[in-house]
């Protein structure tokens, strides 16, 4: 509906109920009206491809496919301090209407009713399709299908029309949350087909502009870097009917004008505003703000063992005991995070991550400690952190130079531009950095397969290797396949202590995510990929 | 004239070969992995190495280039990643919102900038002469996306005087048809009066923070030729012959002050291009110069390539035209060609 249309609906309201407003009036209701049923989202950046599956889709894509596609299980959503948040361990159908788990398989019949948003009905072939795609295409959402042990074609089933089956093809307690994620989305497989090529058989090309699932929102317009427009599918059969008829989601560069737009009251949600921001208006008390820690997320320095002089323990923890934690805190995140240091003492190990280490800032013991690992006169490295999250990373770092020259390491800070920095990650060459890993399944186990065991993944930045920390690691997800809890608890804990006794990266914080809305709004919900989800909220 | 045309635009052939090598090799040098980038935040090697491929950023660098040379000849300039469309597509589509900004930002400066600068020559010393330097010099040194943001302050935040700093159309309106690609004009071809005021009201911060950076070059050039022309002996010759001030100022020496800033105004064009990457970033403008800085730091090669290739085509037309310009105002310089 374009703006013509609701001056003409409107003033036709006008006329029928016979409130003879003026008629700059009636224009201006009309706009309330569009605007009360429109939510308009401000951002730094906007999608590169409206399909995860698309080679090189950035984070903001992952927005579009999340509300524009079904998958065939999702979380329920429950409470945490205030804030929705989906429930981990509670899954529901969301294209299927039931789920039945066997030994090694699992079953999913369905919903009769549910058509994608050309009218077709979603059927086994769909699904079959789409997994089949996921774990072919190669790139991100093949390398995220594995993480839930789905890897070949022949693990998807069509038993009959409305039934598919998902062979497991080694036990994994990862496998039923992977199906959850955005990955494993259904795609209108007959109207993608006709849209592919020879070079192309998944017919990338073709998703990347169009959206064809069957989701609560389609992409009505997209101009790239600009905006992108949501229109509601009022057939969705995924959940009940959003409240939101349209969702306008503009892309707005400058920090200062996100906020602007947000306290002058003409846009909705904005949630990538700095941190100093959204402590002031916070503060202001005109807007809503949201401030979730990011799940299974940590902010941390990272060493690298390898080399010297971090290969040398005593090292590690004598930058441990220099970091200025609190100072961090408070100059660099306004409070705006989750502290994982200074825990007390005596506190016991938990079977949960992330959690704090028992780390302070002490300088006189990290001084001590660097003169018994045998530089009592200080050493020089270098300092280097992603300058994509520059707002963050330059004042932490710019802290901890300054505690570290009082200890005698003098540091030359090294800023990496953002399309550089994982390309030197992966060379894992940096001496020590700042970094950020976030896992979507929210499980121990799936944090330090990634971030500490042996096999050396790129998230891995500090070539740690530790054979008894493997052991740890393999033992936590067998056990947890298996469901024998007390293994995994022993495991966990055994990898947990571990780490903070090796310290090859030393956690910091876990981020917040900071979402600011205004007052009218509601139905704000945490999901594990962070991003927004359009088919909750309301307004008014 | 023709001959001139041709002459100009042969030259202008070995220079934007020069362009697309060495727009090639700069962006192949910078030191960014566009595979590693677009790999996503939870890559593994073999998923770089997998886009490397699909990218066909793995073949030699001669290879490379062959592929985008032969490539450029079909007019095909790449597809962009970061957003995922053809570049030739998306600089057509942004060509026109920087082109009507930059232009209504110089139409302003000058509108402003020129009789101001002729009247601080004409009074020499006075409080208007005071005032062109007190604001020149300000506009000149305030950096542009400081002016931007302070004009979105004070006119958008504190008085509520303009609409919201979100690019071309508020929300609420949708853009005319494409004729042109200048909202301006098309609205107006459309007969849609209302958007052409939207699209005015959106233009019109932009516009003045580009105008108040051109304004000091322009300013400063117009006078400083008035000045030189005042004094000549033309212009003692045409006050001895009792002619009327109006006439003296602006058909005579007015119009031989004219051609340094012609000149100047092609050098304020292209600084304000640059300036408008800024501005661009500031008023979420969806131009050309935005984009290109984004592709720049998302190691995006097509469309920085397109970007400078389309930019140093947009210098030769621009210089032809202030060459044929050269021709009009002043005779001499025609003979010359």
């Amino acid at each position: 509906m374009n703006r013509r249309e609701f001056v003409k609906s409107a003033s036709a309201t006008a006329v029928v109920t016979g409130t003879g407003v003026a008629a700059p009036a009636v224009f201006s209701s009309a706009q309330a009206q569009a605007r009360n049923e429109t939510l308009l989202i401000v951002s730094e950046s906007g999608p590169n491809n409206l399909d995860i599956h698309g080679v090189g889709t950035n984070v903001p894509g992952y927005e579009a496919s999340w509300n524009t596609y079904d998958r065939l299980i999702t979380h329920e959503m429950t409470e945490k301090d205030g804030v929705r948040y989906y429930d981990r361990d509670k899954l529901k159908g969301e294209l299927a209407e039931d789920m039945n788990i066997g030994d090694m398989s699992v079953t999913f019949k369905l919903k009769k009713n549910a058509t994608f948003q050309d009218g077709t009905p979603v059927t086994a072939k769909d699904v079959k399709w789409s997994l089949d795609r996921a774990v072919s295409v190669g790139g991100f959402p093949t390398f995220q299908m594995k993480a839930g042990s789905l890897e070949k074609p022949e693990q998807f089933v069509v038993v009959d029309d409305h039934t598919v089956r998902v062979d497991f093809i080694r036990k994994d307690r990862l496998t039923i949350p992977d199906l959850a994620v955005i990955v494993p989305c259904v795609i209108n497989s007959g109207l993608v087909q006709k849209n592919a090529t020879e070079k192309d058989p998944w017919g990338l090309e073709y998703t990347k502009q169009n959206t064809a699932g069957s989701g609560a929102y389609r992409v009505t317009k997209w101009t790239p870097g600009t905006e992108v427009v949501f229109e509601r599918f009022d057939d969705w059969k995924g959940g009940p009917l959003p409240k939101i008829k349209r969702v306008i989601w503009r892309m707005v560069p400058s920090a200062g004008n996100r906020r602007a737009l947000l306290e002058r009251g003409d846009a909705d949600i904005s949630y990538d505003l700095p941190n100093k921001d959204f402590v002031e208006l916070k503060q202001a008390g005109k807007l809503n703000i949201t401030s979730v820690p990011y799940s299974n997320g940590v902010q941390y320095i990272g060493m690298n063992v390898k080399n010297p002089p971090f290969d040398n323990l005593k090292v590690r923890q004598a930058i441990a005991y220099a970091i200025p934690y609190q100072k961090i805190m408070d100059a660099a995140l306004f409070g705006l995070a989750k502290p994982m240091f200074g825990a007390p003492a005596d506190a016991q190990t938990q079977v949960a991550w992330p959690q704090p280490t028992k780390f302070v800032t002490d300088l006189a013991k990290a001084k001590q400690l660097l003169a018994e690992a045998g530089y009592p006169n200080g050493l020089e490295t270098t300092l280097s952190f992603d300058l994509g999250f520059a707002g963050v990373n330059e004042p932490l770092c710019v802290l901890l130079q300054e505690n570290l020259a009082q200890i005698g390491i003098k540091t030359t800070i090294n800023k990496i531009p953002g399309a550089n920095w994982r390309t030197e990650l992966t060379k894992k060459v940096l001496p020590l950095f700042t970094n950020v890993f976030s896992g979507w399944l929210d499980y121990p186990e799936y944090f330090f397969f990634w971030c500490y065991h042996g096999n050396n993944s790129i998230f891995n930045t500090m070539s740690y290797q530790s054979a008894a920390m493997d052991a740890f690691i393999d033992a936590a997800r067998a056990s947890a396949a298996n469901g024998d809890k007390a293994a995994y608890d022993a495991n966990v804990k055994g990898m947990v202590d571990l780490a903070f006794a090796d310290v090859p990266r030393i956690p910091l914080y876990q981020p917040y995510v900071n979402v600011a809305m205004q007052k009218n709004i509601t139905g704000y919900e945490y999901w594990f990929h962070r991003r927004l989800d359009y088919r909750a909220f309301q307004k008014g | 004239m023709l001959k001139l045309i041709g002459s100009r635009l042969a030259t202008a052939v070995p220079s934007l070969i020069g362009v697309v090598i060495v727009t090639f090799m700069l962006t192949r040098v910078l030191p960014g992995d566009t595979a590693a980038y677009f790999a996503g935040p939870a890559a593994t090697a073999e998923s770089i190495a997998e886009i490397r491929t699909k990218l066909g950023l793995d073949k030699p660098l001669p290879a490379q280039f062959v592929d985008y040379v032969s490539a450029l000849a079909k007019g095909d300039l790449g597809s962009s990643l970061s957003t995922g469309q053809p570049v030739a597509a998306e600089i057509s589509a942004r060509l026109p919102a920087s082109a009507e900004l930059t232009l209504a930002g110089l139409v302003l400066a000058l509108a402003i900038a020129v009789p101001f600068g002729i009247m601080a020559a004409v009074k020499q010393g006075s409080w208007v002469d005071h005032a062109c330097r007190l604001i020149t010099t300000a506009g000149v040194s305030l950096p542009v996306f400081f002016t931007g943001l302070l004009l979105v302050y004070v006119f958008y935040f504190k008085l509520g005087w303009a609409p919201a700093p979100l690019g071309r159309l508020d929300v609420f309106f949708s853009a005319p048809e494409t004729v042109t690609g200048f909202y301006l004009i098309d609205s107006l071809i459309a007969r849609d009066f209302e958007t052409f005021r939207a699209a005015l009201a959106q233009l019109a911060v932009p516009a003045i923070t580009l105008a108040i950076f051109a304004l000091a070059p322009i300013a400063r050039m117009t006078r400083a030729s008035m000045l030189s022309v005042l004094s000549s002996e033309f212009v003692r010759t045409a006050r001895a012959a009792g002619l009327t001030d109006t006439t003296v100022i602006i058909t005579y020496a007015f119009r031989n002050a004219m051609l340094p800033v012609v000149t100047t105004l092609g050098m304020v064009f292209s600084f304000l291009l640059g300036a408008n990457v800024l501005v661009e970033k500031v008023f979420a403008w969806p131009g050309i110069g935005s984009y290109a800085v984004e592709a720049l730091i998302t190691s995006d090669y097509a469309p920085v390539q397109g970007f400078v290739l389309a930019m140093a085509i947009l210098y030769v037309v621009l210089n032809l035209l202030i060459d044929i310009a050269y021709g009009i105002i002043d005779p001499r310089a025609r003979s010359e060609a």
